[in-house]
């Protein structure tokens, strides 16, 4: 890294700027003066709020990162796109059986998948979204969940898809699906949450409440963030 | 894949339909199979065919989803489907990879792999005619289904293009007829055999479809067929639809049940019910097959 020049320029929507190196692609943006108002949640790579696609020189292909998890590069060519326009259908899952039917009524252009891995190909996620469109086709439900289960929903699937798919929301959906109807009720949240309900927590609440602010940020400055090994 | 001497496996491909609305098909099938030593080995991975071939000659993006599931048969050469019209995408998209070299290019490279149209696709029905024998098949039948009267349905998909899929012959096909001869049942012959159920028509004008469907199922009956066997999908549902929706005023078409013809192979085979999926039909085949199916199958068609 030492003969590194220590600053990179990048172009954002084709404005160069110079920020030094190593810095995400978020960071670099705030370097350079911005300030982010959308396309910026949790900084963390869950929120899925800042997916953003770039080039580099001398390469076609269109590549894609979280703006928060992806570091800028000499000479990347970017642009955030922290919103596209989706359909989404609204519905009681509870109502809803967990069928093939009930996804293509909800969204019926999920059989206008043409199989040309576009959403594949962009997902920062790496989700192998074309193959859990396929099984959204012939109604496995459990497939589609478990194939999803990573999606942060920043829609750069539906951005590409030639036959308009909102392929995120059709995965929540499946998730639904497959947690109300056909996984099993977990046992164990079953028992804590009858716990929680016989007062097993109150106690430890009423001592926080009674502890005032100089002990709460005591104890905040004190929590453990990350286990010890 | 040689038979004799221990399970031969074979890729498959079901297709969504197969996943779905006709799980007998595909189960009855898997079970037949097994009994004659043959493994169908599902993809691991496939998404829909297209279900049409697309016929467009400047654009490719129909020849995609088709050719990355013949990519992934392509160690082992061959792959199975039952579908007509996942027979028909399939095998008329490996001939425009194997044969025209533009459009080979273009496809294959825009879904980044190497293929050269090796892949040959292959119906259940040609696996049993060619690679096991109706002759060898017959001697395997532990159920002849004998005096069951059976009309062969072939539809469209399955012998046209007959110069691109060389099926069988597109005016006078056989391969249902020595099939169904082969698990002992009477074929009925009758002419409307090739004729068009209505196939897709049947989703912007269901009544020009049923018309289609209710003058084949005419044509069978008055030869006195007891059940029709088909290969599709589509043409299951058209004909059978056809049997219980009729405009106000009008006659319905005649009641038979439609099977697919791995149903009766599988029952002719002696498999498991259980693969069968017998019910849902316009006209429950329960009765008219008790004599070979178990005690189970005949108390629920009695149910």
């Amino acid at each position: 890294m030492a003969d590194e020049p220590a600053m990179v320029q990048f172009y954002l929507m084709g404005k160069p700027h110079r920020v030094p190196r190593g810095l995400t692609i978020q960071k670099a943006m705030e370097y350079a003066g911005f300030r982010l108002l959308r396309g910026c949640g949790c900084r963390g790579g869950f929120c899925g709020a800042c997916g953003t696609v770039y080039r580099t020189p001398g390469d076609y292909r269109l590549k894609v990162g979280l703006a928060c998890q992806t570091v800028v590069e000499d000479q990347m060519f970017l642009a955030l796109i922290p919103f596209y326009p989706a359909v989404k259908s609204t519905y009681r899952v509870e109502d809803l059986p967990p069928t093939s039917d009930t996804l293509i009524s909800l969204y019926p252009e999920i059989l206008r998948c043409v199989g040309c891995n576009s959403c594949r190909k962009v997902c920062p996620q790496e989700i192998e979204v074309m193959r859990y469109i396929a099984a959204a086709q012939r109604g496995d439900i459990a497939k589609v969940a478990n194939l999803s289960f990573d999606c942060l929903m920043c829609g750069l699937c539906a951005s590409r898809c030639p036959a308009e798919i909102v392929q995120y929301n059709v995965a929540i959906l499946a998730r639904r699906l497959y947690a109300c109807h056909v996984a099993r009720p977990a046992d164990h949240l079953a028992a804590r949450v009858e716990e929680i309900e016989r007062g097993a927590c109150e106690a430890d609440l009423d001592l926080m409440v009674a502890a005032g602010e100089a002990e709460w940020r005591r104890l905040y400055a004190a929590r453990e963030i990350e286990p010890d090994e | 894949m040689r038979l004799g001497g221990g399970s031969v496996r074979i890729p498959y491909f079901p297709g969504c339909t197969l996943h779905s609305k006709a799980r007998g098909f595909d189960a009855s099938a898997r079970a037949a199979a097994q009994a004659l030593d043959i493994i169908m080995e599902e993809l691991p991975e496939w998404t829909c065919c297209g279900a049409t071939f697309s016929m467009s000659a400047d654009s490719v993006m129909g020849l995609v989803a088709p050719t990355r599931i013949l990519v992934s048969a392509k160690e082992a050469g061959k792959l199975l489907t039952l579908c007509s019209f996942c027979y028909n995408t399939l095998k008329r998209t490996n001939r425009v990879i194997a044969t025209d070299a533009e459009r080979r290019r273009k496809v294959l490279t825009f879904i980044e792999e190497d293929y050269q149209g090796t892949v040959q696709t292959v119906h259940l029905l040609e696996l049993l005619r060619d690679e096991i024998g109706f002759d060898a098949l017959a001697k395997r039948v532990t159920k002849p289904l004998q005096g069951l009267k059976v009309a062969p349905y072939y539809g469209c998909l399955l012998l046209r293009p007959a110069e691109e899929l060389r099926f069988d012959d597109p005016e006078r096909p056989t391969i249902l007829e020595n099939f169904l001869k082969s698990i002992g049942c009477e074929v009925v012959d009758f002419p409307h055999k090739t004729e068009c159920c209505g196939s897709f028509v049947t989703v912007g004008s269901p009544e020009t479809a049923r018309e289609c469907s209710s003058s084949i199922l005419e044509a069978a009956v008055k030869q006195g067929a007891e059940m029709l066997v088909v290969s599709c999908p589509l043409c299951q549902y058209n004909l059978d639809r056809a049997q219980r929706e009729a405009p106000a005023g009008q006659a319905h078409a005649p009641a038979v049940p439609v099977l697919y013809f791995s149903q009766l192979l599988a029952i002719a085979l002696g498999c498991d019910e259980a693969c069968l999926h017998l019910d849902g039909l316009s006209v429950d085949p329960r009765p008219r097959l008790s004599k070979w199916l178990g005690q189970k199958a005949e108390v629920t068609a009695l149910a």
